[in-house]
Order: C-alpha cells, then structure tokens, then sequence
C-alpha cells in the first residue's frame, strides 16, 4: 500500500530536526507545513519573506498578504519574523536554510534536479526560487510522486529536461519509498507499507540500492 | 513643505514609452493594483515590467499586458494558476519573456538601488540561465555574473506612509516592494493610509523617505 502524498508529506517531516529551518517550494512542499510533528519546533521559511510559517488556514479567515510560496492562505506562528524578498533569499544563498522542501520533474541519480521547465516550447516556464534554494540550502529534500501518471519515471540516469541544480538532491520522497542520494547514486532507505522493492525500481529509471538500516539487502 | 502626495492619474505624469517598470508583489500581495490601472490608463506603451509573476485574472499587471503595452517582461516566476493573459501572449509568441531565478531578480534590483554595478551568485551557475552570461570558480563554485536591474519607474504598494514618503508594509506584501522603491529614478507608492510626519515610529520605517518620489491614497479621488 503506497503511501498519499500527504503522508509522504507527514514522513519528511518526521525527519526534519527539532530547531531545523526549513523552506516550503510551490506545490506538494507547501502540505508539509500542516504536518510538521506536535511538539517539535522548527521554523518554516517561506521566499516571500516569512519566518516562522505556520499550518494553512481557511479562505473565509485568510489574511491575503500572508501566504506560502503557492499562494495559499497560511498563519503566522508567535515569533514570526517578516523580511523583504532581498533578504529572503540572502537567507537562502547564504546557507542559512537547513533544508529545502521542493518538487521535481526529474531527479539523476547524481542528484541534479530538473524541476523548472517541460520545455515544450509552448508551456510557460516557471523557475520561482527553485535555483537559489538549490544552490544555497545546506539540504535538498524533493517531495514529489515517484513516477507520471504515465508510469514514466522521475529518477533518471541522466535529466533530459533542462536543470535546476547538478548534484543538489539529497533525500526523494515518494508515494513509494524514501530515497537517499550520495556518492554510489540512489539507495532506497524506507518502503512504503507492502510496497515490494521491485515495484519500486521498475517505476525508476535507474538501478537503486536497497539499504535497510546499515544492512545492504539488495 | 514636502508633500509626495498626488493624485492617481497624475502619478503617471512623465512616465514614457518604453519605460522600464518595477512591479512590486507575489501574485496579488503587494501588487499594485491600482497604479497598474492609472499606468493602463496613462497609456505608455512597449514597457519593459519587471515583476516576481505576470499577473493574474485580467486587472492589474495581466490588463497592462492584455491592453498591449508591454514589451517585454522580465520575472520569476509567470506559470501562477489563472495567469491566462501571459499564457496566450507566450503562446502566440507576442511577448518577450526573460526568466530570472527568484533570488537573483531581488538581487540585481537591489543592487541597482545600493549602486553595485553587478555581482557573481552561484544560482543557476551550469543551467541554461546562464547561458552568455560570465561564469567563474569562486571559492572552488561556479558562480554567474548578473547585472544590476534599474527601474525607470518603480511601483509599489505599502500600507501606511507620511507625507515625506517614509513607508511601512502589510505583512508579507512588503516582498519586492521595499527593494524595488530603492532602484528607479521614479518610484510612485500606492498606499491605504497617509499619517501625519511624526506618525510612524523610526524604527518601524520599512522604507525610509528618500526612496520615494511621489505617494497616492487608494479611495483618494483620480
């Protein structure tokens, strides 16, 4: 049973460390901020000049100039901190955001990340903050369906899309699995419940290791 | 007595074409509806916007392009749900799209306005936005050279002002607007309140007095 993406979205924030800073990218990113684990503190960053995000609230109780990356109504914790967009991404290039939370359209297994253009000539592009956090987050964690609709797969040998970033990713969290990327290429850290490694690797386009704990299985 | 207060059509006064515009806003918070209305009506045309998207819906930034007067369009990020006006200009190739990384935006409109004539960032260093652009090994990184963006017009919106310009920003709707009131020779604030000088305490003063050239009231006559 693979998991939704909202509890794809609940597992990487299960990983992100108490006093963590943590930018939210546009799309299923942005779900993690209602997720975050009780109890723990850690400061979401958002490139529109917030620290200290908090969970998404209601449209009838929305306040318009406080929103995610998505442009989806959110709430402001007590010690929230508001900046301007030169100082939000000062923030960022200069290595002051743990990790960053974004989407992709293909992952290599060296880690580069394609998420800005289809490159079809006709849809529009859209490279947002995706290059800064890329460049300036410490850790690149991409949350994102494992493959299209199509079956086609987002972790590639190589992108054929144009590039955001070469080696940037670190961590892939799919509907599927939790993936590590390091110096060997691609290794499968976590299945979701009853979902076979082999399923997992036929919905990607390059050979996966399968670590389990410290123990290589596969 | 200094006194930025006009009136809103009177704060296109001077505004040519071909003009290059910074817009302020991410999406609608902080997008200078209004102002984008009077430049719409003022008339200037084959402007040069630079702005985070490419407007939404059909008011504001998407009826300035819906209207034909831009020529170009320098942003972030333009593929915003509803961004339909933009989308169609793209697709039948009659607008000129220039995609800048987010960051680097802000920072090329910040040095404009801090007088840094250009800069070596490592965003996009190795991807096709670079590409013509100087790139260099820094620190053992690649980093590109980008180039300060000046405004010939700068328009932004804040929440409060005085009459001398000093301005202060509703929550998140401050993003580009503090940055880009610093980088035009013109930069025209639409605001929702003006205070007495005295009013605003220094110390909340988001964008102090000598960035700003001329300030309006939304609900002020035109």
């Amino acid at each position: 049973m693979s998991w939704t993406m909202a509890q794809a979205a609940a597992r990487l924030a299960q990983d992100l460390p108490e006093g963590s800073v943590v930018n939210l990218g546009i799309g299923l990113p942005t779900l993690i901020a209602d997720v975050l684990p009780p109890g723990r503190e850690i400061l979401l960053h958002s490139e529109n000049g917030i620290l200290g995000l908090g969970p998404g609230v209601p449209k009838t109780e929305a306040d318009w100039d406080v929103i995610d990356a998505g442009k989806r109504p959110v709430s402001l914790v007590p010690g929230a901190a508001i900046f301007h967009h030169a100082d939000s991404f000062a923030m960022i290039r200069g290595g002051h955001i743990d990790v960053a939370v974004l989407g992709a359209y293909e992952v290599s297994r060296a880690g580069d990340l394609a998420n800005w253009s289809v490159d079809d000539g006709a849809s529009l592009p859209g490279v947002g903050g995706a290059m800064d956090l890329a460049a300036g987050a410490r850790q690149v964690y991409v949350l994102s369906r494992h493959a299209r609709p199509d079956g086609s797969p987002k972790i590639v040998e190589e992108c054929a899309l144009p590039l955001t970033a070469r080696g940037a990713v670190t961590r892939f969290y799919s509907d599927l699995a939790v993936i590590q990327f390091g110096e060997a290429g691609p290794s499968v850290i976590e299945l979701a419940p009853q979902v076979p490694f082999g399923d997992v690797q036929r919905l990607t386009g390059t050979k996966l290791a399968h670590v389990d704990g410290e123990r290589s299985v596969c | 007595m200094i006194s930025k207060q006009v009136a809103f059509d009177a704060a296109m006064s001077g505004i040519a074409d071909g003009s290059t515009v910074l817009v302020g806003g991410f999406g609608n918070s902080g997008e200078p509806i209004e102002l984008l209305e009077a430049l719409r009506r003022h008339g200037a045309k084959d402007l040069v916007i630079v702005a985070n998207n490419g407007g939404t819906g059909h008011s504001g930034l998407a009826a300035l392009l819906e209207a034909g007067l831009v020529r170009k369009l320098i942003c972030s990020y333009p593929r915003t749900s509803d961004a339909v006006v933009v989308e169609r200009l793209y697709r039948d190739g009659l607008i000129d799209l220039e995609l800048v990384p987010q960051g680097t935006l802000a920072e090329r409109i910040r040095a404009a306005g801090a007088g840094i004539g250009a800069f070596y960032t490592p965003t996009a260093a190795g991807t096709r936005l670079a590409e013509g652009k100087e790139e260099r090994v820094i620190g053992g990184r690649g980093h590109v050279l980008e180039h300060a963006l000046h405004g010939d017009v700068a328009l932004v919106k804040a929440d409060r002002a005085d009459r001398w310009g000093n301005l202060v920003y509703h929550r998140a709707a401050r993003n580009y607007n503090p940055v880009m009131a610093t980088a035009a020779a013109l930069t025209i604030a639409q605001v929702r309140e003006v205070v007495a000088v005295g009013g605003l305490d220094p110390e909340e003063i988001v964008t102090p007095s000598v960035y700003v050239d001329r300030i309006v009231q939304i609900g002020a006559p035109a």
